[in-house]
């Protein structure tokens, strides 16, 4: 193709165009770029150190030892995996404000058709996703094919689910669960991987994704592309392994109820990594992944690259609806129960998880695997007061508190972005 | 691909319908298209060669970005017949034009800010590996090899769009419409809201489109840049063809004078416009 544009171009547009910037392969990392690209979670990373640090400090330890570490990972499930859900919601530039009322509806279908209706456990579970996708699917078709704001459509769905529930559950306020399939995924004292699952299967994970990098970087090189420098590279590999590898140790030395045992990876916590790895996968790996960016990025440009919108719009909704039905069933599970009250600061929490942890409220912006720290800062506020014996006046105020100034610094942190952009 | 060697600057391509048996990449005759009452393109005909810049000029109102509509699919005409590569087509949607080869390139770009220089390139066409993942490589070597024969600067095709200037957003623009296989470019006011040196960028990559033998219609309210770098000017006024001038043997006030009405002088292709003059206009 190229000789085709070998042509002769006036003597004066040659020199003025060849004084911008230049195109090169040459490797550039500039501290800014590193601070900007890949510590763009350096802030709420410290937040969450201090808030460890203070905890640790004021409950003497309690609040890393590994029985407490292995509760908080417990606790954070459910909001991060509605968080997940909501955190591609908010990819889009949309919200979901019915992830709560969908989760707990799901978990009380689970839990009618296993107690009342002897339906087996795994039927029951089936039956709770396939509702909450189906919850997704309304709520997409009104938002992506009728475009009803996303914020009525599923807020109105939340109050109906709410009513729904009620009534499947006729008057009843908590419906003990005891179908030992459900009970034995996140509520029992075998919710535990094996520990030759437990580690080997993340170990698994972490030696192909460190493979893949390398594998990356060579065709990278050899194709004549820009790579980034070794040391990058090694550092990236190191941190990630160190981060899985020691949370893995400090489960798998995690005493048991009966002395002498100790209870390993959760399957909670595998089912929350499970589904972040995978939809991490799916957002930076496929085409659909792509889309849903570029929707949120832009949505017009989007249809005029000829992507289906709408069709990304109810993917979106339904896998969210779906993700908060999981949510909702392993919640279920882990308390044996489910309730016709819903959470009332569940909501908020998995909202909150997400834009703590960095997508943008905006759209577009934003990488699933920041759920983690996210929840993780809820998670340990929320687990942290309770240690201290702090009632839920102070807890409420303070994860407030907490979340306004995440937004803030999120508001703060683009506005300075616009700004920088347009000086350029 | 065919190539016209031609000093930069004073091109001309031959007029339409003369004896070079040279076929118009796109042909249209007896464009109509109403809103309601409003005609907004009244019996226009229009052609583009192959390695030849069509400005396409008139005042607000004037039908310029209906016709490119069109084109383009986005808002078919009521009537009339196009042809490209001289076979009739019907474009009745943008995916048509698309098949056809046909890309615009809209005044707002069209590029999702939030994704990098690739994902924007490969937008709605991502290249794959055998196990379906997108191939980042393979479209990182496509874009790079696109970018550098346009002779696009920026400072890494993994930047993110938003922190481009305009000029190089323009170029990415256009270097889209490359990688889609494009035989015919329509450019939006492709200048607009650019600096001097910007908008030099873009003129010398519009004649990179042009020495590329595709056929690229510039719509421009800036006289000047349209006369730097097109081969023929076509004047839209009140939805009609008020005609079509060489640049080389034009004045700008001609031409200023064919987009306000004040005189249809100097009209190069009589038998483009002629026939529909005596029509009765339903425009004002």
């Amino acid at each position: 193709m190229s000789e085709i544009f070998r042509q002769q171009l006036p003597q004066e547009s040659t020199t003025t165009t060849s004084t911008v910037e230049v195109l090169d392969n040459t490797q550039r990392w500039t501290l800014r770029q590193f601070v900007r690209s890949d510590l763009g979670f350096l802030p709420v990373l410290l937040t969450l150190v201090a808030i460890t640090v203070y905890f640790t400090v004021t409950t003497n330890g309690i609040f890393l030892a590994t029985g407490n570490i292995s509760n908080l990972l417990q606790q954070i499930i459910t909001i991060g995996v509605e968080g997940l859900g909501v955190s591609l919601v908010l990819l889009l530039g949309e919200i979901d404000l019915s992830v709560v009322s969908v989760g707990t509806l799901s978990a009380v279908v689970m839990g009618v058709l296993s107690e009342r209706m002897g339906v087996p456990g795994w039927e029951a579970i089936i039956a709770g996703l396939f509702i909450g996708a189906v919850a997704g699917c309304i709520n997409g078709f009104f938002i992506a094919v009728l475009r009803v704001p996303s914020f009525i459509v599923t807020l109105a769905a939340s109050i109906a689910y709410a009513g729904l529930l009620l009534n499947l559950l006729a008057g009843q306020a908590t419906l003990i669960v005891h179908d030992p399939f459900i009970t034995a995924i996140a509520g029992s004292p075998l919710s535990f991987l094996p520990d030759i699952v437990g580690v080997g299967l993340p170990t698994l994970v972490l030696m192909f994704y460190a493979a893949a990098l390398v594998v990356d970087q060579i065709l990278r090189r050899r194709s004549g592309l820009r790579t980034r420098s070794l040391l990058h590279l090694i550092i990236q590999v190191v941190i990630v392994a160190i981060i899985v590898e020691g949370t893995i140790v400090v489960l798998e030395n995690t005493p048991g109820p009966t002395p002498g045992t100790y209870l390993g990876v959760p399957n909670s916590a595998a089912i929350l990594f499970g589904l972040i790895l995978l939809i991490w996968l799916a957002l930076k790996k496929t085409r659909f992944g792509r889309y849903v960016y570029a929707v949120g990025g832009n949505a017009e440009a989007a249809r005029r690259a000829g992507i289906h919108v709408v069709g990304i719009r109810m993917a979106i909704f339904t896998l969210c609806s779906t993700l908060a039905a999981i949510g909702g069933m392993l919640a279920a599970s882990r308390a044996n129960a489910v309730a016709s009250q819903i959470s009332p600061t569940l909501l908020l929490d998995a909202i909150a998880a997400a834009v703590i942890g960095g997508i943008s409220l905006f759209g577009g912006r934003g990488s699933v695997w920041s759920i983690v720290l996210g929840a993780l800062i809820i998670g340990s506020l929320e687990n942290g007061l309770d240690l201290r014996s702090q009632g839920s006046d102070v807890k409420q105020m303070i994860e407030g508190a907490v979340l306004l100034f995440a937004v803030t610094i999120d508001a703060l942190v683009r506005h300075a972005q616009a700004q920088r952009e347009n000086d350029r | 691909m065919r190539r016209n060697s031609i000093p930069e600057g004073s091109e001309v391509l031959p007029p339409p319908g003369s004896s070079t048996g040279q076929e118009p990449r796109l042909w249209m005759r007896g464009i109509t298209k109403s809103f309601r009452a409003v005609c907004a393109l009244n019996n226009v005909h229009f052609e583009v060669y192959a390695g030849e810049v069509v400005g396409l000029v008139g005042d607000n109102g004037a039908g310029k970005s209906t016709l490119m509509k069109t084109i383009s699919g986005a808002g078919p005409a009521d009537e009339g017949e196009i042809m490209v590569d001289g076979q009739p087509v019907k474009i009745i949607s943008p995916q048509v034009a698309t098949r056809l080869g046909i890309e615009m390139v809209y005044q707002d770009l069209a590029l999702c800010d939030n994704l990098d220089v690739v994902s924007n390139l490969f937008l709605g066409r991502e290249l794959r590996t055998a196990y379906g993942t997108l191939n980042e490589m393979a479209m990182e070597q496509q874009g790079l090899a696109v970018l550098r024969t346009l002779d696009v600067k920026i400072p890494s095709i993994r930047a993110i769009v938003s922190t481009l200037s305009g000029g190089q957003r323009q170029s990415i623009a256009v270097a889209k419409t490359i990688l889609r296989q494009a035989k015919i470019v329509l450019l939006d006011e492709p200048t607009a809201a650019l600096g001097v040196a910007q908008t030099r960028q873009v003129l010398n990559l519009i004649r990179r489109l042009r020495g590329q033998n595709l056929a690229v219609v510039v719509i421009s309210h800036n006289l000047a840049d349209v006369f730097e770098v097109a081969d023929r000017v076509i004047v839209l006024r009140l939805g009609r063809r008020a005609g079509t001038f060489d640049v080389k043997t034009t004045t700008t006030q001609q031409i200023v004078a064919a987009m306000t009405g004040a005189e249809f002088g100097e009209i190069m292709q009589s038998e483009t416009t002629d026939e529909n003059r005596p029509q009765k206009g339903n425009e004002s």
